[in-house]
């Protein structure tokens, strides 16, 4: 065990991979020498050297494009794109092929690729650099999509993802970063795709959240405390999502906040909701509630407190959910 | 076996200006006095902008912010040979071509600071926002340029880009609509060497950038990027052939004196003695060197240049910084022609809430 912050766990994650499995292979835009923008590539150039360890000219399409081909031919890429906004140049790919491969060839060919990015805002970035674009990867069939919310759940995570047959889009909440240490094992373990995690248990409502919200969720819980009892459930994979566990704890509760980074409109919220009233209608006591960011283009850091989910606005909705009568 | 060659190219580099200030005048553009002074004044000008836009973020005034010191003639040169009515579409680093086009250095604060109030072009500009997202606004100008042809307006676009975008599929994208179209377009590269950390020749293994341009069927040039005589000469003689319809990449070859951004450490990824020696070939010094020689100006007077020019930077910061909060219906109101019922919902909801 050692304290580590996201950033040491994810490149825990990748050193074990690319030490256990020669077939790993990390690339993309300034992950060998500088390490990657962030750090979570630092000094796996030296130890693996530049075949292993990419650095790749300035383009994401090709990035995730090479990704495809590498995984077809034995390779096991794990590709960064810098930036969550960035992530839109690889849509083409991703969307026309690799997310397809496996169905276009009935199977003789297979995706098994990761692609990492930094996601979401609150960190003061520039334009396009505080983006929640899940909604666009969980709509496509074929690729898988997840969201870690601590170190230690970042690094299980990324090995399952690292491991997995199929494509993975890997979203890492970048103001989380640094900003929780956590004790994580050095050596590899697994956090299976598809399970979500029930953070804490709790009899009135149920809240949903994932990634770079769940954070703010814990804290709203706090400020509610005396007033709900809430049971808080980390979705981690967003496609596949964890129908069951959410499914169990509204059986409860009765009650449901979900709470994301993202725009509201046609976000993963919509798509809980949709399935929790169809299959939990009989059991629900209030109506969903959807903790979300504005349906709007996100605006420059002075504005951005108002624009993504504050504390206070999730507490407020949860409270709302909890007592309706 | 016997080939017949088919086609043969070359690419022709430029530089009128050299580091010891010495001029080439077989090269050199029509240097009038107020055009000299107009771009010294420029550079200065965004080396000042650059300074303090640097203090303000280390004081946590500003955003993560991308430094443009030694590219300032690469941006002045190209901006000043442009007409009034001419576009530029930039890249994120060229704030000393707006500059150097009158632009408002407040509105640029606003930006930096992280207030979208900045990036409302006034209505006498010709200029697109930055472009963060890298060359993704280079088709841009290719499509005001088609415009520009159907409507006859007589406009010619600037484009400015890295070394970095040459990488990507938009900037062959957009020279080859540039090349089929016959477009007036200049597609400004500024190759400062560096994409964040990789190296140009990590980058392509062609020889120069200039040369891309080759397979879309457009004629390019490589000019010396820290002498503003030659970028001014060959954006002007860019200007002219856009003028007939003639595309140009040109190859601005400079150099990125600090790091990508304030959130970059260059250091991790390049010799100080690489640095100190480009320092040697700064712009500005250069230009000063010339003018001093040629008595266009003293010691003195360059001094008031420097002391004008942080003036108005000043200036300009504490107009930014008066501006004050930004109304919240002011994040909703752009999102569509009209506010949607959803939108208007929205919005109430976030009136409500507590600051």
């Amino acid at each position: 065990m050692a304290v580590m912050n996201m950033v040491d766990a994810l490149n825990s994650a990748l050193d074990n991979e690319l030490e256990r499995d020669p077939r790993v292979v990390v690339l993309g835009e300034d992950v060998g020498r500088d390490g990657g923008v962030f750090r979570v590539t630092q000094s796996l150039l030296k130890k693996y050297g530049e075949l292993r360890v990419v650095d790749t000219p300035l383009a994401e399409s090709a990035i995730v494009g090479a990704s495809l081909g590498m995984s077809l031919n034995g390779l096991k890429p794990v590709a960064e794109v810098q930036f969550d906004g960035f992530t839109y140049a690889t849509f083409d790919q991703l969307f026309s092929h690799v997310a397809r491969m496996r169905t276009r060839t009935r199977g003789r060919f297979t995706a098994p690729l990761v692609v990492r990015f930094p996601y979401g805002g609150l960190v003061r970035a520039l334009e396009h650099h505080s983006e929640s674009p899940e909604a666009f990867f969980c709509h496509f069939p074929g690729l898988k999509v997840v969201a870690p919310s601590s170190p230690y759940e970042a690094k299980g995570l990324l090995i399952a993802a690292i491991r997995d047959p199929d494509p993975v889009i890997f979203m890492e909440p970048k103001r989380l970063y640094r900003a929780i240490k956590e004790d994580v094992p050095e050596t590899p373990y697994i956090i299976p795709l598809g399970e979500a995690r029930v953070v804490q248990e709790g009899s009135d409502v149920t809240i949903v959240s994932y990634g770079s919200m769940l954070q703010s969720c814990l804290e709203a819980v706090k400020l509610v405390a005396g007033a709900a009892s809430c049971e808080v459930i980390d979705l981690r994979t967003l496609t596949p999502w964890d129908e069951r566990t959410v499914i169990d704890s509204v059986g409860k509760t009765g009650r449901l906040v979900i709470v994301h980074e993202a725009p509201r409109n046609c976000g993963l919220g919509g798509e809980i909701a949709a399935t929790i009233q169809q299959k939990c209608f009989y059991k629900l006591s209030a109506p969903i509630a959807r903790v979300t960011s504005w349906d709007i283009i996100t605006p420059l850091p002075k504005m951005e407190t108002r624009h993504f989910p504050s504390v206070s606005r999730i507490a407020k909705a949860i409270i709302e959910t909890a007592t309706l009568q | 076996m016997v080939f017949r060659s088919l086609a043969r190219f070359s690419v022709n580099y430029l530089q009128v200006l050299d580091e010891h200030g010495q001029i080439d005048a077989r090269h050199a553009p029509k240097l009038t006095p107020a055009l000299v002074k107009h771009a010294f004044d420029a550079m200065v000008l965004g080396r000042a902008f650059d300074e303090t836009a640097l203090a303000l973020q280390r004081e946590g005034r500003l955003l993560t912010y991308g430094p443009g010191k030694g590219e300032e003639a690469a941006h002045a040169g190209s901006a000043l040979a442009l007409r009034k009515g001419d576009w530029i579409v930039p890249s994120f680093r060229e704030n000393t071509a707006y500059l150097a086009r009158g632009y408002p250095p407040e509105l640029l604060f606003e930006y930096w600071m992280g207030d979208e109030r900045g990036q409302k072009m006034p209505k006498e500009h010709k200029m697109l926002p930055v472009a963060v997202p890298v060359s993704t606004q280079i088709p841009h100008a290719v499509g005001i340029a088609y415009a520009a042809k159907l409507l006859k307006k007589n406009e010619v676009v600037l484009t400015y880009f890295g070394d970095g975008a040459t990488s990507k599929g938009d900037f062959y994208e957009a020279l080859n609509f540039a090349g089929v179209f016959r477009l007036p377009v200049i597609f400004a590269c500024i190759n400062n060497q560096y994409a964040i950390s990789l190296p140009r020749e990590r980058q392509s293994a062609a020889r120069t950038l200039a040369q891309k341009a080759i397979a879309a069927g457009i004629d390019s040039i490589q000019v010396d990027g820290n002498d503003v005589f030659a970028c001014y000469r060959a954006t002007q003689q860019a200007v002219e052939r856009a003028r007939k319809g003639e595309p140009t990449l040109i190859e601005f070859y400079t150099y990125r004196m600090g790091d990508h951004t304030t959130s970059d450490e260059a250091s991790r990824y390049r010799s100080a003695k690489e640095v100190a020696r480009w320092a040697k070939r700064d712009p500005i010094s250069r230009l000063s060197k010339y003018a001093l020689g040629k008595k266009l100006w003293n010691k003195q007077h360059e001094q008031k240049i420097w002391k004008l020019a942080r003036k108005r930077i000043s200036d300009a910061v504490a107009k930014a910084e008066a501006i004050g909060t930004q109304p919240i219906e002011d994040i909703f109101a752009y999102t569509y022609s009209q506010p949607t019922p959803r939108l208007r919902e929205q919005l109430e909801e976030a009136r409500k809430e507590a600051v």
